[in-house]
């Protein structure tokens, strides 16, 4: 019951927010002092939403898994909609042309997998803390499988 | 965004430091001869209104928007400012040169009349809403219709 009113909702977040991923945990330091690993970032991706300098973008490098939350500093647009961007970190130094697949110079709307519109600090702990200690995922998952059938017996 | 609007003006470079223009290779990037503009601007600011209980950080920048045959619409971000609640939210600043290189997609830039700055800026709150706001009051950056052979920054 709590499984499936959890994925429902989930899908509804997708549905609603036209973004794949409607949230997203940030994982690296490159837009602090912003967003600090940990933190929650909340993602629309309406398709009319031109893409627009100053804006943050949480954009997937092809053939990379790794969504990456960046801003966008240069956008060129043609009249037919066509849009080529690129995007930087606020920490770094230089923009993502490092980051990009070989050659690539430029990132497209395919690209990107939503617009940050809202945040809340640390609640993204828990997701970073399962990643890098996996015993906790494991009991976490131990003590929910244990959870669902005690209710079950009851 | 609720409030008074801020007090934010800037004028153009002075008269003695032209926006100039060359045609180099992108060294950024893309291997074909754009061109490369260099704006020298002042920026006048008082941001004090906006920092509110929920404001964390302001992230300020200045970008340039024109339009060129290549391309219906470009901005490119020429300047930002990370200014943390706490910070003096006057700023004063003058001859200042841009922090990225501004590189057209083409070359647009050369004779464009119609290259306008706009200062706009980022409200990163302790939790909640991204708002992106751009300020009132634009500056218009004419480009000279010829080249710069030498560096004239």
């Amino acid at each position: 019951m709590i499984v499936s009113s959890a994925l429902m909702i989930w899908k509804g977040l997708i549905v609603v927010t036209g973004s794949e991923s409607p949230i997203v945990v940030v994982l690296s330091g490159s837009m602090e002092p912003a967003f600090h690993r940990g933190d929650l970032l909340f993602l629309t991706n309406f398709q009319d939403d031109p893409i627009r300098a100053g804006e943050i973008v949480v954009f997937k490098v092809e053939g990379r898994d790794i969504p990456i939350v960046h801003r966008v500093i240069k956008i060129h647009e043609k009249e037919n909609g066509n849009i080529k961007f690129l995007t930087k970190g606020d920490n770094n130094e230089v923009d993502d042309r490092g980051l990009y697949k070989k050659g690539q110079n430029w990132l497209e709307k395919k690209d990107v997998v939503g617009r940050a519109r809202g945040f809340l600090p640390y609640v993204g702990m828990v997701t970073i803390i399962m990643n890098d200690y996996p015993k906790f995922k494991y009991a976490l998952l131990a003590v929910m499988g244990a959870y669902v059938l005690l209710k079950r017996e009851s | 965004m609720k409030g008074a609007w801020p007090h934010v003006c800037y004028s153009r470079s002075r008269v003695t430091i032209l926006p100039a223009r060359k045609n180099v290779e992108d060294f950024t990037g893309p291997r074909e001869r754009s061109d490369l503009g260099f704006i020298t601007f002042d920026i006048t600011a008082d941001l004090q209104t906006i920092f509110d209980w929920n404001v964390k950080q302001l992230f300020l920048y200045l970008s340039a928007e024109y339009s060129t045959k290549n391309n219906a619409l470009n901005q490119v971000v020429l300047w930002d400012k990370i200014i943390l609640r706490g910070d003096n939210p006057k700023l004063l600043l003058k001859d200042m040169k841009s922090k990225y290189y501004f590189f057209d997609d083409g070359n647009g830039l050369k004779g464009n009349r119609n290259v306008t700055l706009t200062l706009s800026w980022n409200v990163v709150p302790n939790a909640g809403i991204l708002p992106l706001v751009t300020g009132s009051g634009h500056v218009s950056v004419p480009f000279p219709d010829a080249y710069e052979t030498t560096k004239s920054y």
